[in-house]
């Protein structure tokens, strides 16, 4: 199998995808569960009952999120040196939330006193749902376009500020994603409790998948009327680039140009939709397996809307803007994407398996008599 | 130019950074297959003691596996926030190796501690006991993996410069990944973790046996820790030589200032036991020699010299002068592309290149250097002699008291005579720290020692940072250092009351009345 340049490049486009899309269902609903821990958790017992859903798992779905920016760095270096260091605050917040989830799953249930335990808890519910807001917000400022300029040596500077980020049209992507990974905490939940917790997470379940579907779209609506990124001439773009050597213009709609260009990619929108809906009706008849998978679809296809609206942009520069990172020219070498690609092939199946094996191994509901049976042994 | 501050700030806060991530990770090499070891004794004989054993010595393995997680999650995103001409630089090579270290080892190890916390009623014993093996398996791969790209920066193979880009590329795979370098660091450091798991488990089984508590317990443990550690204290030291031997090839300069030695002596050189280096004279105010011992440690033969501080300086001078051209061609030719003749100039000089671009230190403009800033970039191209001197000889010292310390606890192990002396439990005691002390030493001489380098002789460490300004940093800094504070003290607390409890503390509760101290309001 050999690929040439140009086919690399889309397949990389994808993988990142892939990697955040796998990030948003697994990390997202052990995250959406930290997102309702105080609000579903009326006692200690139950929120033990919580943290033991994702307990065995919330480590390796972390992981998720680890590997995509492994990922970004191997295969758009560019985009990994300019968006972390510019936005260097947004990220650090990132950082330091999710520093509470691997201590306080650990440590929280390893003491007996409430006040340690609770002070965790509020940590975990900080470390899921910050970085969920975070990561809606950093997309929404993709639309908008990110101030940073290029020099001739490919040295980047970022010249907003952290305020600057928290626009209300970010702060609506923030919204999205946050009920995207509450609904998918809330499915999750709903399959692995019972009882009266269970039936908790049922409803909070129905409010997320309703904000979703109003955020989501409210931010469609808005994005209509954006300015979008065009790219108006760069060179074979099957060959190696640097972000200047194209020119880049801006116009009302334009993140709209590919729905408008293949309509069937009208598809993808309309999933998401039906996502959350079919989540919904799993919700209200109890089948919560389906709940779970729907509400995955959704998150699949959420991430894959704005991803086909900003293509080929990744990072666009509102104060430079041929220097936008596209994902034309902001990616590795032909010899990286390839090396990597053959590694991804191998691993990724490999990872799928065990994990889908430790699923198996550890399923079952998770109740408050469970919990109290293994008092020593659980977190 | 970068601001010099956010260079020094940036590099304190990846030094601290770094630091903490390895004061968990070298616990979680070496715990992971002692862990192994007592579960494979609990398969074959069937004794639960040695199940307890696991169990035991795996909740501590958690509580400090929790910390080694948190701070890694830093340092897996600190090149992009912190290093981000680094990360566009050498990105295109560099980013490989931790991309699939996530890929095949996090996933592994993660994946596996989870079964290996809560699997224990729902896998058969081979199957539990499979579960721990690979997730030590993966926590050594994530080792081999980081060590790779770390290798990879003290001495870049493989990597070719690409005048389209602007940057490093890949170009030899294999190279990469089968680096000398990367291979003798990965043996001596996980080596150097296998013996802070021992020291760990074998520090806190004497004071059990000092106390008197969980004696049959303590023993058993006890002897597994002195024979591993035996093994990774003579591993840790042989494959500390390999260190030296690779370094000797690849980076002089870190070999020399390691050594405190200035002049170049005729073949085989001698060694420096103690000295005072003084920076001004380049000389040594006082030494202790053994003649002949580092030219036969360091290059293997009796032949080949080795060259001294104020040798390599002259080197680099010539180098630094030879890679300005070479960037002055680049950007001409980059400029008008159909300049041939500065497309040839920058290719005589290329090899050069990272040498030029030391002086960007010193000014912006590389048609303005002046003899000065020639001396002064090729007095900076070997790092200050006296720290590196005196940590190596911190490591190397500790690393002969652990290996005594090892050698008559696996002796009196076999002899069975250990629990009557209470010098070698006390002594296994109080060196706890020891290893820790000696890893953060070692990678002090590793990374300090490849200044002014970030990528050895590629691309300087001015220049690697990003555009931030110092006032981030201090931020940022402050943040980290509170943060990871707070919750080393978290963990030092709960891995103190865990030890303290010993065994017990998988059964019985370690406080009373635990659901009423928790009010129940639903
Ligand atoms: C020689 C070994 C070694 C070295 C030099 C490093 N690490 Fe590390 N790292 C490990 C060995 C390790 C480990 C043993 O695999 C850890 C420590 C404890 C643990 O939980 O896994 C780990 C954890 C760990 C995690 C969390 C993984 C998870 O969620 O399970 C990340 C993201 C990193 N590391 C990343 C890094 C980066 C980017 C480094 C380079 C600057 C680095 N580590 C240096
Ligand atoms: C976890 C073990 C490690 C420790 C304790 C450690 C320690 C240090 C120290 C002390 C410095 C500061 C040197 C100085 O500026 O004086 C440093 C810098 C640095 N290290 Fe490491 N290091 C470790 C692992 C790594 C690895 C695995 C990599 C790369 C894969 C790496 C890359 C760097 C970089 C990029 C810098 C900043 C540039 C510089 O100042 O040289 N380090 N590290
Ligand atoms: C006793 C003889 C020892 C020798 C000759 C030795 C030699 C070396 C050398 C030459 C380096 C630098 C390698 C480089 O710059 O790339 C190094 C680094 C290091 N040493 Fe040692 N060492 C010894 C003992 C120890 C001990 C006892 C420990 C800890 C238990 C230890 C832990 C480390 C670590 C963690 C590093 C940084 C990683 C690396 O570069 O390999 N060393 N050692």
């Amino acid at each position: 199998m050999l690929f040439d340049y140009l086919t690399l490049k889309l397949i990389w486009w994808l993988l990142v995808g892939v990697l955040l899309i796998g990030f948003a269902i697994m990390d997202g609903h052990d995250m959406g569960v930290g997102i309702l821990l105080p609000i579903l958790g009326k006692d200690d017992t139950d929120r033990r009952v919580m943290i033991n859903t994702v307990a065995p798992h919330w480590d390796g779905n972390q992981v998720w999120f680890i590997t995509a920016g492994g990922a970004i760095f191997a295969a758009w270096p560019f985009v990994y040196a300019t968006a972390f260091s510019g936005m260097y605050w947004a990220l650090l917040l990132v950082l330091f939330a999710l520093f509470f989830r691997p201590v306080g799953f650990e440590y929280r249930s390893k003491l007996p006193n409430p006040a340690w335990r609770r002070s965790w808890d509020w940590g975990l519910f900080a470390g899921s749902a910050v970085p969920a807001l975070v990561f809606g917000v950093a997309f929404g400022n993709l639309f908008q376009g990110v101030p940073f300029h290029l020099d001739e040596t490919m040295r980047s500077f970022y010249t907003g500020s952290f305020w600057a980020l928290l626009n209300p049209f970010a702060l609506l992507c923030g919204v999205v994603s946050l009920s995207l990974l509450a609904l998918q905490g809330a499915t999750f939940l709903a399959h692995r409790t019972d009882g009266a917790l269970q039936a908790r997470a049922r409803s909070a379940g129905l409010v997320a998948a309703t904000v979703l579907l109003l955020s989501f779209s409210a931010g469609g609506l808005w994005v209509s009327h954006l300015d979008g990124y065009v790219i108006r001439s760069i060179p074979d773009v099957g060959g190696a680039l640097n972000p200047l050597m194209k020119e880049v213009g801006r116009e009302t709609g334009a993140w709209f140009a590919n729905y408008r260009a293949h309509a069937a990619l009208w598809l993808v929108p309309a999933v998401a939709y039906a996502g959350a809906l079919l989540a919904m009706a799993g919700l209200d008849r109890g089948k919560t397996l389906l709940a779970f998978i729907a509400s995955s679809l959704s998150c699949l296809a959420v991430i894959l809307t704005a991803g086909v609206a900003l293509f080929p942009f990744v990072l666009p520069s509102s104060t430079m803007p041929k220097a936008s990172l596209t994902a034309w020219d902001a990616t590795s070498s032909y010899v990286t994407l390839n090396v990597m690609l053959y590694v991804a092939l191998i691993f990724t199946p490999i990872v799928l398996a065990y994990t889908g094996w430790a699923y198996r191994v550890m399923a079952g509901k998770v109740t408050r008599d469970y919990v109290a049976a293994n008092d020593k042994a659980l977190y | 130019m970068i601001d010099p501050m956010v260079v020094d700030l940036s590099r304190l806060q990846f030094a601290a950074t770094a630091m903490y991530h390895f004061l968990f990770v070298p616990l979680t090499l070496g715990l992971s297959w002692l862990l192994v070891v007592m579960e494979a004794a609990y398969v074959m004989t069937g004794k639960d003691v040695y199940r307890d054993m696991t169990k035991f010595w795996g909740k501590l393995y958690g509580i400090n596996f929790a910390l080694g997680v948190t701070t890694g999650i830093t340092m897996e995103f600190q090149f992009g926030t912190n290093w981000a001409y680094y990360s566009h630089y050498v990105g295109d090579i560099f980013g490989a190796p931790l991309a699939i270290e996530g890929l095949m080892a996090f996933f592994l190890e993660s994946t596996m501690v989870g079964l290996f916390f809560f699997g224990w009623n729902r896998l058969s014993k081979v199957g539990h006991f499979s579960v721990t093996l690979l997730m030590a398996l993966g926590t050594n791969l994530s080792a081999v993996l980081i060590l790779i790209a770390n290798g990879w920066m003290q001495d870049p193979v493989g990597a070719a410069f690409n005048p389209v880009t602007m940057r490093m590329e890949l170009v030899d795979f294999a190279a990469l990944v089968f680096n000398p370098v990367a291979q003798s660091k990965f043996v001596h450091t996980v080596a150097a973790g296998y013996v802070t798991g021992s020291l760990f488990v074998l520090g806190i089984s004497s004071w059990y046996l000092l106390k008197g508590l969980h004696v049959d317990f303590a023993r058993r443990s006890f002897r597994i820790a002195a024979a591993f550690g035996l093994a990774g204290c003579l591993s840790v030291i042989v494959l500390g030589d390999e260190s030296g031997y690779a370094v000797s090839e690849s980076q002089k300069s870190k070999l020399a200032a390691i050594e405190a030695m200035w002049e170049t002596e005729p073949a085989p050189a001698g060694f420096n036991l103690l000295a005072w280096p003084n920076d001004a004279r380049q000389a040594n105010d006082w030494e202790v020699r053994i003649p002949y011992a580092l030219g036969l440690i360091a290059t293997r033969s009796v032949s080949k010299t080795l060259p001294g501080i104020k040798e390599i300086r002259a080197a680099n001078r010539e180098r630094i002068e030879s890679g300005r051209l070479a960037v002055l061609a680049l950007e001409a030719w980059r400029k008008n592309p159909g300049d041939l003749e500065a497309k040839a100039r920058f290719q005589a000089h290329e090899k050069d290149m990272g040498y030029g671009l030391l002086l960007k230190k010193y000014t912006e403009d590389l048609t303005q250097v002046t003899p000065t800033m020639l001396d002064q970039a090729a007095h900076d191209s070997v790092p200050r002699v006296a720290p590196l001197f005196w940590t190596f000889r911190l490591m190397v010292a500790l690393g002969f008291a652990m290996l005594a310390l090892v050698a008559l606890a696996f002796w009196h192990g076999m002899k069975g005579t250990f629990q009557d002396k209470p010098w070698l439990l006390r002594w296994a005691l109080w060196f706890i720290p020891a290893p820790w002390i000696a890893i953060q030493s070692g990678w002090f001489v590793a990374e300090y020692g490849r200044q002014p380098w970030t990528v050895f002789g590629m691309l300087p460490t001015h220049l690697s940072a990003s555009s931030l300004s110092a006032a981030s940093l201090y931020g940022s800094i402050s943040g980290f250092v509170g943060f990871y504070t707070v919750l080393l003290v978290a963990e030092m607390f709960l891995m103190f009351k865990y030890a303290r409890l010993g065994p017990d503390a998988l059964k019985a509760a370690p406080a009373p009345a635990d659901a009423q101290a928790v009010p129940a309001h639903s």
